[in-house]
């Protein structure tokens, strides 16, 4: 089984260095790329292989980059989204800690594509070895001729800089990502216009998530159908996929994508620990709908989850027990959207505080049956289309999932007026 | 009033930028650096530097969560208290170490050693629960591994 984006990453986790990446092939697709390809032609492969955003949204990568406009003059900018903080996800940083050299390689034939004269890594604070490691790369990259002027020798020059964040969710919503390279807070856009028209200082601006962009060396080099070849269905390519919570070994694998959550729970995560039973799972993140045991045999790529009523997000799972508190499990997620809301429309400014006081106060056996139509109020009133940008509709996926499947335990908290899980306090 | 370094670096940041105002969070960055917090003082003075008004420059340091209005001691503890820490039992570890510490979230110890504060998730949950302490990740925590941890902040 091939795995692509990791396979080269040592298992004691330290970085690849240059000359180690070198030695195993890296850089020779930039090489070719600026020897052979126009930029066009490089879209026009990444767009063959049908590449979707690995950040969660799953849109097609070479779409994505034919918005930019080919007339326009001046800077252009190409933008790594590396600010990995959805609850439950950390796949980006076993990329970034592993194999930055990749990603760089990526970012500079994705920045010739779109013709981008500045490329940014924006970082996340908290992934302090990460940064440091990134910084090297950057370095070593200027040194080899990989960045600057003159790429290789060619007539393409890029600059590359590394940001690190100062720790706000909302940072890697990709327009108050924008707003935050800008030195502003992060608050989302409204769109149109889109970045890739208008988006750093205004100018045209793609922004791609750090798997994304390590997989297009290897697009590149190997072609399409290979792309497509490795996947067990029709979304192409590996993923990065991952497992937390009580199971015997919690970790994160490169499998084919489409792998079912039975086989990640089970071979990968080594099934539940000993005295937890499974009771459902969220498949990508905080922000995607608990699917239960009936759905353990879905496939794990964009259209499966989809058609399961989840979303495939970050594709890292986080596990609920069966001593874990549904309600207590929801609660924490809502206090962590609650906290993370920008503030900047009504809905999940007002909204998501109020979910979470309900959801503590049902916790504390102060819970109604009232409270239950007004959390399903919530979950329609902060649902996709009323509010400025997807974090309020993220936040009610789990809420609103939990609903259906756990029902039982919102109403017991009810009836018996506390919470008949023992093992957890707030 | 700021320190001819922090000048010295603010203005690097500035010329990093197409606009002033764009090195704000920067600067927010090399204060906090410097000493620890951001005072009103501080955002004042980088509110001149950038000419900006000190209200643009506050809604911009109170944004971030990492930037620090309020003073902090010599070590920042950094709790994870998100979903995976959560139902691997992070309120243990909270527990303790507000024992030990004798503090809640948000506060400072009397000989200002250790401030204390919740944090959103570490990007570690295979390894949860998680903190951080400064620059130093760790991760698997149990409530026996946190005196020899807290033991090496001085």
């Amino acid at each position: 089984m091939e795995k692509p984006l990791t396979q080269h990453i040592p298992a004691s986790g330290a970085p690849l260095h240059l000359k180690e990446y070198e030695a195993v092939g890296g850089y020779a697709a930039l090489r070719q790329v600026l020897q052979e390809l126009t930029p066009a032609e490089v879209t026009g492969r990444v767009k063959d292989a049908n590449l979707k955003g690995r950040g969660g949204a799953g849109f097609s990568t070479g779409m994505k980059w034919s918005f930019v406009p080919a007339e326009v003059t001046g800077p252009r900018y190409l933008i790594c989204n590396a600010d990995e903080m959805e609850p439950g996800t950390f796949k980006d940083r076993w990329l970034l800690e592993g194999n930055p050299h990749q990603l760089l390689e990526g970012m500079i034939i994705s920045a010739y594509a779109i013709q981008a004269t500045q490329g940014f890594v924006f970082m996340r604070w908290a992934y302090k070895d990460a940064a440091r490691i990134m910084s090297q790369a950057i370095a070593d990259a200027y040194a080899a001729g990989y960045l600057g002027k003159n790429i290789l020798g060619k007539n393409y020059s890029l600059e590359m800089q590394l940001h690190t964040g100062v720790g706000r969710y909302m940072c890697g919503e990709e327009t108050a990502l924008l707003n935050s390279l800008e030195g502003k807070r992060a608050v989302p856009r409204a769109k149109p216009p889109f970045p890739q028209v208008s988006g750093l200082f205004g100018k045209p601006t793609i922004v791609n998530n750090v798997e994304t962009l390590s997989y297009i060396p290897h697009i590149l080099s190997k072609g399409s159908d290979w792309f497509k070849s490795l996947s067990y269905t029709a979304d192409g390519g590996t993923k990065i996929y991952g497992v937390s919570g009580r199971v015997n070994k919690p970790g994160a694998w490169e499998l084919p994508m489409g792998v079912t959550m039975r086989e990640l729970l089970e071979e990968h995560a080594g099934g539940m620990k000993t005295g937890y039973r499974f009771r459902g799972a969220l498949p990508g993140g905080a922000s995607t709908d608990f699917l239960t045991d009936a759905h353990l045999d879905v496939k794990m790529d964009f259209a499966g989850v989809a058609a399961a009523g989840s979303r495939l997000g970050t594709g890292t799972m986080v596990i609920l027990d069966d001593r874990t508190c549904p309600v207590g499990f929801v609660h924490n997620l809502e206090h962590f959207f609650a906290q993370e809301s920008c503030g900047f429309c009504t809905p999940c400014r007002e909204g998501l505080p109020w979910t979470e006081k309900i959801l503590y106060a049902m916790e504390q056996g102060q819970g109604t049956y009232a409270d239950l139509a007004q959390l399903e109020m919530h979950t329609r009133l902060l649902g996709p289309g009323n509010t400025f940008c997807a974090l309020a509709p993220g936040a009610m996926e789990p809420l609103q999932s939990a609903l259906k499947y756990f029902r039982e335990d919102f109403e017991q908290h009810i009836k018996e007026k506390k919470c008949p899980y023992a093992n957890h306090t707030h | 009033m700021l320190s001819a370094i922090e000048i010295e670096q603010i203005t690097h940041e500035i010329q990093q930028v197409p606009v002033k105002k764009a090195a704000c969070i920067e600067a927010l960055k090399i204060i906090q650096g410097q000493r620890r917090w951001v005072s009103d003082e501080s955002v004042a003075d980088i509110a001149a530097i950038l000419e900006m008004s000190t209200a643009e420059v506050d809604s911009v340091a109170t944004f971030y969560n990492l930037i620090f209005r309020r003073p902090v001691g010599r070590h920042v503890i950094l709790l994870c208290d998100s979903i995976s820490c959560y139902v691997m039992g992070y309120t243990e570890i909270k527990q303790q170490l507000m024992e030990l510490l004798q503090i809640s979230y948000g506060q400072t110890t009397p000989d200002e050693r250790f401030t204390l504060l919740p944090n959103a998730c570490l990007g570690t949950c295979d390894h949860a629960p998680a903190m951080i302490i400064d620059n130093d990740l760790y991760r698997d925590l149990t409530t026996a591994s946190l005196p020899q941890i807290l033991d090496q902040y001085l």
